[in-house]
């Protein structure tokens, strides 16, 4: 049977090979030759725009990269799906915007706050997602 | 109740229960809101219902596990707590940062990466907040007279849950990488380091319980955090598969992910075992049925709802709809809500030495809150998969489908509320014990 030191070193010894590993791959993923993000891409506007993205918590009713809240569309692909005038439209009207009853808030972003998370935007859609772009209906492009 | 100091946990259940009342609140402002009724849309919207609901659960949890701690440690390691004054100081300054916060979530206040809404000023009052907690708890355990191992694995789940809060706060330009580090805090937390909390608390209560010797108790317990550590860590990858890094976390993720299941399920066929071993019945009666209750419906939210999700090539369909949401919610409530009731069920008789070991109303609050819950689940459950077909599989528009599955919130508002009859049981079960006072010392024999 097992004894409770086995038990003990059964933990340690898992926790720190599994540790060391998940760090190793960790560096591995953020090293230049692995970037799926076109990290070089990312813009003073697109650092803004994220910046307005967290400032207003988006992610409490939208997701992006399938992460958030449940309550409003997925934004990943957005540009591609409306169209930047669309989103423009989006941002800077000042009364609720609910084309099909749910409401947003108004925001009311300036023209200059728009192009931010539209650049920010742009970004994301640009970004290798291993195939989930292709399932994300209505983002996904048929085929 | 052993040591006076001891009494100091009553206050962080108490917040508990409180933050616990206001969270659920703020769930149905959500569930109407979906099934169609916004009218608070202008003073509550819905993402701010969303951060004070899920920060409010976050809160009332840890603010659950430091009670916890305040009352275990002193007893494990058989001396009264360092320094009482210093624990309430502790108590006030948590309540205070998250009353801030919460109020803060209705005036735009905060910083929208789920789960860690809370804004930057204010993780560093958390940090300082968190380091006088672990002091107070640490020399507690290391000037007592005994180290043993439930304590340490208690202790060290906390401490490991200060410290991963930290990468948290790493600043990045990129949305992916902030999304990387933020599942450190997230992922690690609930899929890692909390479960020794869970672990050490139940391992405490299955001693006190069950009367099984401590050695066996204590041996299975390092065999599960062993399979915790070993699983979650890398298990990690299953959020990574579509946020934009390598492909091999499909890999490394999907395997060890798809091995978590294992460490709830030792945990429950654990505490079932050691029920059915132990001689001495403990009259606690309620006290059993949220201890065995957390073991087992941990196992089925985290366990086996987690896993019905984790593989990459459904995860591809399911991330990021209500699917997450179903599991969220039952292993939340298995496993962390679930323990914090079972300790303060254990702990209140013994620290205001009313032993209201058994009544209806108990029973009622174990069953109600937890046949809701389930009820709760199987409505985001068929919300998740309709969704799933519909959008991801048919393409239909996000909101046309949000139309379609209108209905199942309803049935989401009605199981909430026969799940909330079971929570206002228990806050009545609660109220009636009194306060603690020091007449309940030694009272009882464990
Ligand atoms: C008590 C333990 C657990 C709790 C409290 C918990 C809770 C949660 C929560 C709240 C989320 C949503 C996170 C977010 O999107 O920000 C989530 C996601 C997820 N959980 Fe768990 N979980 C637990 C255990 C597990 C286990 C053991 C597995 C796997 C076997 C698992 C698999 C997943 C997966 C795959 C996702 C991602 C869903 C998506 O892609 O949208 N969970 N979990
Ligand atoms: C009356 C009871 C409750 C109701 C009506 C309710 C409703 C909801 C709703 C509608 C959401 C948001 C889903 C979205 O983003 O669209 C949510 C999120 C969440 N709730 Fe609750 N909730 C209740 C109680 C609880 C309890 C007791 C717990 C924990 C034990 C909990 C944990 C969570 C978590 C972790 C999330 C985030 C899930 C995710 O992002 O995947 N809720 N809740
Ligand atoms: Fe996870």
């Amino acid at each position: 049977m097992l004894s409770k030191k086995q038990a003990r070193a059964f933990f340690l010894g898992g926790t720190v090979i599994t540790f060391l590993i998940f760090i190793g791959l960790t560096i591995f993923s953020f090293s230049k030759a692995q970037d799926q993000s076109n990290d070089e891409n990312i813009t003073e506007a697109v650092v803004k725009g994220k910046e307005l993205w967290e400032a207003n918590n988006c992610m409490g009713c939208h997701t992006i990269l399938g992460e958030g809240a449940y309550y409003a569309p997925e934004l990943t692909k957005v540009v591609e799906r409306r169209g930047e005038g669309y989103i423009k439209a989006v941002l800077t009207t000042p009364v609720d915007w609910a084309p099909n009853g749910r409401k947003m808030v108004a925001y009311g972003f300036s023209q200059e706050e728009a192009a931010d998370l539209i650049a920010f935007f742009n970004w994301i859609g640009k970004i290798d997602l291993n195939g989930f772009d292709t399932v994300v209906s209505p983002l996904a492009k048929d085929e | 109740m052993k040591y006076k100091s001891q009494k100091v946990a009553y206050w962080f259940f108490a917040l508990s229960m409180l933050l616990f009342g206001l969270q659920i609140v703020y769930g149905f402002i959500m569930g109407s809101a979906h099934a169609g009724y916004d009218g608070l849309h202008s003073i509550i919207p819905f993402n701010t219902a969303r951060a004070v609901h899920t920060n409010l659960l976050v809160v009332w949890l840890l603010s659950g596990f430091m009670g916890a701690a305040y009352y275990i440690i002193p007893e494990e390691a058989q001396r009264e707590l360092v320094n009482v004054k210093l624990a309430y100081v502790q108590l006030i300054s948590l309540a205070v940062v998250g009353v801030i916060a919460i109020v803060g979530y209705h005036f735009n206040y905060w910083e929208g990466r789920k789960f860690l809404e809370i804004p930057r000023p204010l993780d560093y009052l958390v940090v300082v907040n968190v380091l006088l907690f672990l002091g107070l708890i640490l020399t507690t355990l290391f000037k007592g007279k005994r180290k043993t191992t439930t304590a340490l694995v208690l202790s060290m789940g906390l401490l490991f849950a200060a410290l991963l809060y930290l990468p948290g706060m790493l600043p990045f330009d990129s949305q992916v990488k902030d999304s990387f580090f933020r599942w450190w805090v997230v992922h690690l937390w609930v899929e890692g380091v909390w479960e020794l909390i869970m672990g050490g608390i139940l391992s405490f209560l299955l001693i006190k319980l069950t009367g099984v010797d401590r050695e066996v108790i204590e041996k299975w317990l390092y065999v599960i955090v062993g399979l915790t550590f070993l699983s979650g860590v890398l298990g990690t990858g299953h959020h990574y598969y579509y946020i934009g890094v390598n492909k091999i976390w499909l890999i490394v993720g999907g395997i060890f992910s798809a091995l978590e299941p294992l460490a709830f399920l030792a945990m429950a066929l654990f505490a079932v075992n050691m029920y059915r071993k132990g001689e001495k019945k403990h009259p606690n009666k309620l006290a059993l049925y949220w201890t065995l209750g957390a073991a087992i419906v941990s196992f089925m939210g985290a366990g086996l709802l987690g896993f019905a999700h984790t593989l990459p090539q459904t995860n591809k369909y399911t991330h990021g709809t209500l699917v997450t949401a179903m599991h969220g919610h039952l292993a939340f409530w298995g496993a962390y809500a679930m323990i914090v009731l079972a300790i303060i069920s254990y702990s209140l008789p013994n620290m205001t030495g009313r032993k209201l070991y058994e009544s209806t109303r108990g029973r009622v609050a174990f069953w109600l809150s937890n046949i809701g819950m389930i009820g709760m689940t199987v409505a985001f459950g068929v919300a998740g998969v309709a969704q799933v077909y519909l959008e991801r599989k048919f393409k239909m528009e996000f909101m046309a489908v949000q139309k379609e599955i209108e209905i199942h919130f309803v049935v989401l508002i009605l199981c909430a509320t026969i799940f909330l009859t079971g929570i206002i049981s228990y806050m009545i079960d609660f109220y009636k014990h009194g306060k603690p006072n020091d007449e309940a010392l030694e009272t009882v024999s464990n």
